[in-house]
């Protein structure tokens, strides 16, 4: 790990970030939307880890720690509840596009608009 | 009593959040005791949320800390910030739980007799329950993190409950659309918690505002946090999911996914008064927020003229009374640092915005059950099919001629008593905004009599003949709602010294927020 720099993951993260935002803003495709919001997840996950990082850091155990500096264990705790809020925030949205394909046969977000205006 | 009192915020959060799961259990017994149980339920968190309100607003902030010795204490011993989890509840949180649980049991009681022979009434209780934990959740929160998670049940929930009705198509598709804006916003959210909490490690609220340097990052976080919330709370130029998703949702839940809007709102104030308020010039924020206001306020109203559909229209018009709010609040806060005209006008505005929350929700809960006690007898929402429905919907008629002069700011109503003051307080602001404030509240008032007009009066329709009135819960529903706006209207300086003005009090005085939990602490 010593040789990637450390602000890499924030790189990545933002990266990420920047690709989610695209395919939501641009892609007609639900399926294709949902995975935007999927990616958008996991960079910010990976920003909320990448904060709790320490370069050659132990886990934050008390019971028997070698010395050294710890890890952040409130990053983590807060990820651990945002990947699985997420988990419940997909499968209700792949739950509703299933629906709205047996209602209008199709996902394209162009097409099966009937809420207009 | 001291210790229902002590313990008050953790049991209006937990018991909801219970009963949401042991609901589908219960009505394996029937229908009625689950309807009885959810009764009992809301009866009970209604009665803690009365005392909770007179310990708030007798005593001063409530804070109560998860897992200590004595719920009162936010450090521990030897800490220097708080890191247990926490709720601090005051004026501003105890009022917005004033309105959830109002509109919570109205709505519910009117859901009674709304969904007798839907399936699936076991998960909407549940939903309901749970959407009403989450909003509780989001106003007593004394931490960014839990905001963020009360955030996303309460979207879940109310997603849920929006696309209850799946054999509808735009009821899956405002759902959908729902879930979307709602994800999208708490990601960001979430995004904002993790720069603030690289900066300062600390999660909690007044502890974040305290220690708050104002650098580049923190402005990052806090347009961002600003930018979910008014996605969330449907302020033009983000407001394209709240027609959608107001209109499909069953009636005894649009009032929820309105209160559930507020909540967002409330969590705005709380971030620009409460986290960033203090040292830092908010003239530029408060005019971020005018602007907004504004817009949502002249956009909405003139996408309401023109729509068919009645409960389309009346969401048009939840936009464009946000603007309101939004408004009232926004001219505060442009003038939270400058103490002369804060005590000449911005009080006054700021009282005039959140009067408006509790007066807003409660006349547009009213008109949006009208409007599904007619889709429930009709079947169609469409203004161009009804007609004459005054002669066999009297108390629909009724309460809609209540619901619809209160929007339009007719005395002796509350919408008047909330709009006036807004007026008096902005026109002293600039006198331009009261102007506009005042052309949207009239043309409120034709799009609302185009309606009555062709819905309720006229000749009787062949198709309607056989129509009635709707059962009696749902009445009983709306005769809460309506008895609240005419009180309001009645007594409107009562209402604003016991409930609102500690709620702007709360906002203005930042520094009580954070003493409240760093205590002496420099």
């Amino acid at each position: 790990m010593e040789h990637i720099p450390l602000n890499f993951p924030f790189l990545a993260a933002a990266l990420l970030m920047g690709v989610s935002f695209y395919i939501i803003i641009f892609k007609r495709n639900l399926i294709k939307l949902i995975m935007g919001i999927a990616i958008l997840a996991s960079g910010v996950n990976l920003f909320l880890v990448s904060l709790g990082y320490r370069a050659g850091g132990n886990a934050p155990i008390y019971t028997d720690v070698p010395e050294g500096p710890m890890v952040l264990p409130v990053p983590q705790a807060l990820t651990l509840t945002s990947i699985v809020i997420n988990v419940a925030v997909l499968a209700l949205m792949l739950t509703m596009v299933i629906h709205i394909y047996r209602h209008t046969g199709d996902i394209d977000s162009k097409k099966s608009r009937i809420l207009k205006g | 009593m001291d210790y229902l009192v002590t313990h008050s915020p953790a049991l209006i959060v937990a018991l909801p959040l219970v009963a949401a799961f042991v609901i589908p259990l219960i009505s394996r017994a029937g229908p009625r005791v689950r309807n009885t149980f959810s009764l009992v339920i809301f009866s009970v968190i209604a009665f803690l949320v009365a005392i909770l309100a007179v310990d708030v607003h007798t005593t001063g902030i409530h804070v109560y800390t998860f897992g200590a010795t004595v719920s009162e204490l936010a450090l521990p011993g030897g800490y220097m910030v708080p890191v247990r989890i926490m709720f601090e509840v005051d004026g501003m949180s105890i009022f917005m739980g004033i309105i959830i649980t109002t509109v919570a049991l109205a709505s519910l009681i009117y859901s009674l007799h709304f969904l007798k022979g839907q399936t699936g009434q076991a998960r909407f209780y549940s939903l309901m329950m749970l959407l009403y934990a989450g909003m509780m959740g989001l106003a007593f929160t004394g931490d960014m993190f839990n905001l963020f998670v009360f955030l996303e049940i309460a979207s879940i929930a109310g997603a849920g409950l929006a696309a209850y009705r799946t054999n509808m198509a735009d009821a899956i598709e405002g759902g959908f659309k729902y879930i979307v804006i709602s994800a999208i916003s708490a990601l960001m959210v979430l995004f904002a918690i993790g720069i603030l909490y690289a900066q300062y490690n600390v999660l909690s609220i007044a502890a974040l505002a305290h220690y708050m340097q104002y650098t580049t990052l923190d402005m990052m976080a806090l347009g961002l946090l600003g930018g979910a919330f008014v996605m969330k709370l449907a302020g033009v130029p983000l407001h394209m999911w709240a027609p959608d998703t107001y209109t499909v949702a069953p009636a005894g839940t649009t009032p929820m996914i309105l209160a559930a809007s507020y909540t967002s709102m409330y969590a705005l104030y709380r971030v620009t008064f409460s986290l960033y308020g203090g040292h830092l010039d908010t003239t530029a924020i408060g005019w971020v927020v005018i602007i907004v206001g504004v817009l949502s306020m002249f956009v909405g109203v003139m996408m309401a003229v023109h729509q068919t559909d009645i409960k389309r229209m009346m969401a048009y018009h939840a936009v464009s009374q946000g603007g309101y709010m939004l408004l009232g609040v926004g001219v505060g806060l442009a003038v939270l640092a400058d103490p002369a005209a804060l005590a000449n006008y911005g009080r006054d505005a700021i009282n005039g915005g959140i009067f408006h929350i509790i007066n807003h929700v409660f006349y547009k809960a009213l008109l949006f059950m009208t409007a599904e006690a007619i889709f429930f007898r009709i079947g169609t929402r469409d203004t161009n099919k009804m007609g004459g429905l005054a002669r066999n919907m009297k108390w629909t008629t009724v309460f809609y001629i209540i619901g619809a002069l209160a929007i339009s700011g007719i005395p002796p109503l509350n919408g008047f008593a909330s709009k006036l003051l807004i007026y008096e307080a902005v026109l002293r602001f600039n006198p331009i905004l009261s102007v506009i404030a005042m052309f949207v509240s009239l043309v409120t008032l034709a799009s609302f009599a185009k309606v009555f007009y062709s819905a309720f009066t006229g000749p009787e329709m062949p198709a309607y003949k056989e129509v009635k009135e709707v059962p009696k819960s749902m009445i009983i529903g709306m005769g809460i709602l309506a008895a609240c706006i005419i009180f309001f209207g009645i007594f409107p300086g009562l209402v604003v010294d016991t409930i609102v003005a500690p709620a702007t009090d709360a906002l203005i005085n930042q520094a009580s927020y954070i003493n409240a939990v760093m205590g002496a602490v420099p």
